[in-house]
């Protein structure tokens, strides 16, 4: 019975640490409408980027940090790649993650573990001192929780001011941020650097959850992250009052779920990303199934 | 004072589909005029609207509002100083966002949009007086998403996010064209009582001639990218639909239409 506990409390606190990443999916693919593929390049490299600062001793909480930073930078470059060079947004994304790789190798080549003696940020002392009495799996669910709720609060707030507003409007109808007088492109590239420094926030937390990096984490992340919107958002599509990054929380835990369900009932690993890949196109086609039943405005 | 002068317009130049629209085109536009565009289809008046708000590039020539040239402005830059409403209703507001936010985000042009609060309560009450003036009851809708509203609705609020801020320019592009018959002649009456109250400089392009004649203090008729026709003061005055349309027949005939 404990395991059973142990395992739901692990993809439990998996679902929270994937919700950072369903929300830079969420911002690019909902609110942006670009699909952005640099998340399978970012998610690793922020993961690479954590890996090997926690392995040359710097303080756990400031990979946090480096994360992010390394991702914007992912971001950025997309963004720069689409709105200056005029690359399809598809394009650019795709040229990005293809050289994260190798940048990822760079970093930290193909795989890095980080020893037990080493801190995370689930046993570093601040957290111990905060949560020391807790046993490590519940220590992790909570601090994971902390994060992403924190995040969550962040971004509400932030697509409340004119810059947020100004992001929904340039998915919405790129036309009137022109008429604005504000630069598209310069707006597309903010929604580019925050989405990706959110998906390298959630490559670090991984790192830190399981010690390692591997050059291979990145493959299907954004199939993940689109499932995850696509989930959280289709459930909450009545409910006026569920914000994006709430339905993005619950999506992710669902999905990880499912995922976890499959393994449990004894599907090899080999075959995860398969079950991944077909699990999304089952709730694509429900979603297809329910539009059709169901008329338009009326 | 708005000149465009001497404007060359090529589109796909060196390929088989290459079209000149305009060669050595000119027109002038004084403060205060509201000039009224006709012509028919391929005339060249929308290729001109986006010609003066940089939509296009230009080939030759030389736009200048009072006497600078803004060839090389980009085109957001110049809308800091032009208000433009399109022919299609969605294209002028956001549709997910609510009309505050729409109202909101319209308000704050020319300013930098920041990490400061999106929408100001302060100037809720005052949306609110706007949108009733209007009279088409949206003055309690102004938390309800643009996307669910009518076509004559969203045209409305977009004339109306379009002159909140100083403009020295409003463009109107085929604005009633997507509306039905009654609508459009609301929008018509507010875009009047807007561009005389704010004492705007107006462009309209239009296919309704009734309106071209009706409205605004000159009319222009354009064909293959020239003007035919342009008559202001007492002359539009004295002008008639049944005028206005002859000439236009014959030029449609002229062209084999």
């Amino acid at each position: 019975m404990s395991t059973f506990l142990d395992l739901m409390v692990g993809t439990l606190t998996q679902g929270l640490i994937y919700a950072l990443l369903g929300y830079g999916v969420y911002i690019t693919y909902k609110i942006l409408d670009f699909p952005d593929l640099t998340v399978d390049g970012s998610f690793p490299l922020g993961a690479a980027v954590t890996a090997v600062l926690l392995v040359n001793g710097v303080n756990p909480y400031l990979t946090l940090l480096a994360a992010l930073v390394s991702g914007a930078l992912a971001g950025l470059v997309t963004g720069l790649i689409h709105v200056r060079v005029k690359v399809r947004d598809l394009l650019a994304g795709i040229i990005t993650m293809t050289a994260l790789f190798s940048i990822n190798l760079q970093i930290a080549g193909s795989n890095l573990t980080v020893e037990r003696g080493v801190d995370t940020i689930f046993t570093a002392g601040p957290t111990m001192a905060l949560l020391g009495g807790v046993p490590l799996i519940y220590r992790k669910l909570l601090v994971s929780a902390i994060i992403v709720v924190a995040f969550k609060l962040l971004l509400d707030i932030y697509f409340k001011t004119k810059n947020g507003l100004m992001l929904r409007a340039v998915g919405d109808n790129a036309t009137l941020v022109t008429a604005l007088a504000t630069d598209k492109g310069k707006i597309k590239i903010t929604g580019l650097v925050i989405s990706n420094a959110l998906v390298a926030l959630s490559g670090c937390i991984v790192c830190h959850e399981q010690r390692s990096f591997s050059a291979t984490m990145g493959t299907g992340q954004v199939v993940f992250g689109l499932a995850t919107v696509i989930i959280g958002t289709t459930i909450f599509k009545k409910v006026g009052f569920v914000k994006g990054t709430t339905a993005v929380i619950v999506g992710s835990v669902i999905y990880k779920t499912c995922i976890q369900i499959a393994i449990s009932l004894g599907l090899p690993a080999n075959l995860l990303k398969l079950i991944t890949a077909v699990l999304f196109l089952v709730i694509l086609a429900l979603g297809n199934i329910q539009k059709s039943g169901v008329k338009k405005n009326a | 004072m708005l000149e465009l002068r001497n404007i060359k317009k090529i589109y796909n130049p060196g390929e088989i589909t290459e079209m000149c629209i305009f060669d050595g085109f000119n027109l002038s536009v004084s403060d205060g005029d509201f000039v009224s565009v006709v012509g028919s289809n391929g005339s060249g008046k929308t290729s001109m609207l986006n010609i003066i708000c940089g939509s296009t590039p230009i080939e030759g020539g030389d736009i200048l509002i009072n006497g600078g040239s803004i060839v090389k402005t980009k085109e957001h830059a110049r809308y800091a100083k032009i208000g433009r409403v399109y022919q299609n209703p969605s294209m002028g507001t956001s549709p997910n966002l609510t009309m505050f936010q729409n109202l909101s985000l319209a308000d704050n042009k020319g300013k930098p949009y920041g990490l400061t609060r999106g929408v100001n309560r302060q100037r809720k009450e005052f949306y609110r007086e706007q949108l009733a003036e209007l009279g088409l009851g949206l003055e309690d809708k102004l938390d309800v998403t643009m996307g669910s509203l009518s076509g004559g609705q969203r045209q409305a609020v977009a004339l109306l996010m379009s002159t909140l801020t100083p403009i020295d320019f409003l463009i109107l592009d085929e604005h009633t064209a997507a509306l039905d018959p009654k609508t459009a002649e609301v929008i018509m009456k507010l875009t009047d009582k807007i561009v005389h109250e704010k004492k705007l400089t107006a462009i309209m392009v239009t296919h309704n001639l009734r309106y071209a004649v009706e409205y605004g203090s000159r009319l222009i008729m354009m064909d293959k990218g020239q003007i035919v026709l342009d008559k202001s003061g007492g002359e539009k005055k004295d002008l008639t639909i049944e005028s206005v349309l002859s000439l236009f027949t014959q030029i449609s005939i002229e062209c084999g239409n």
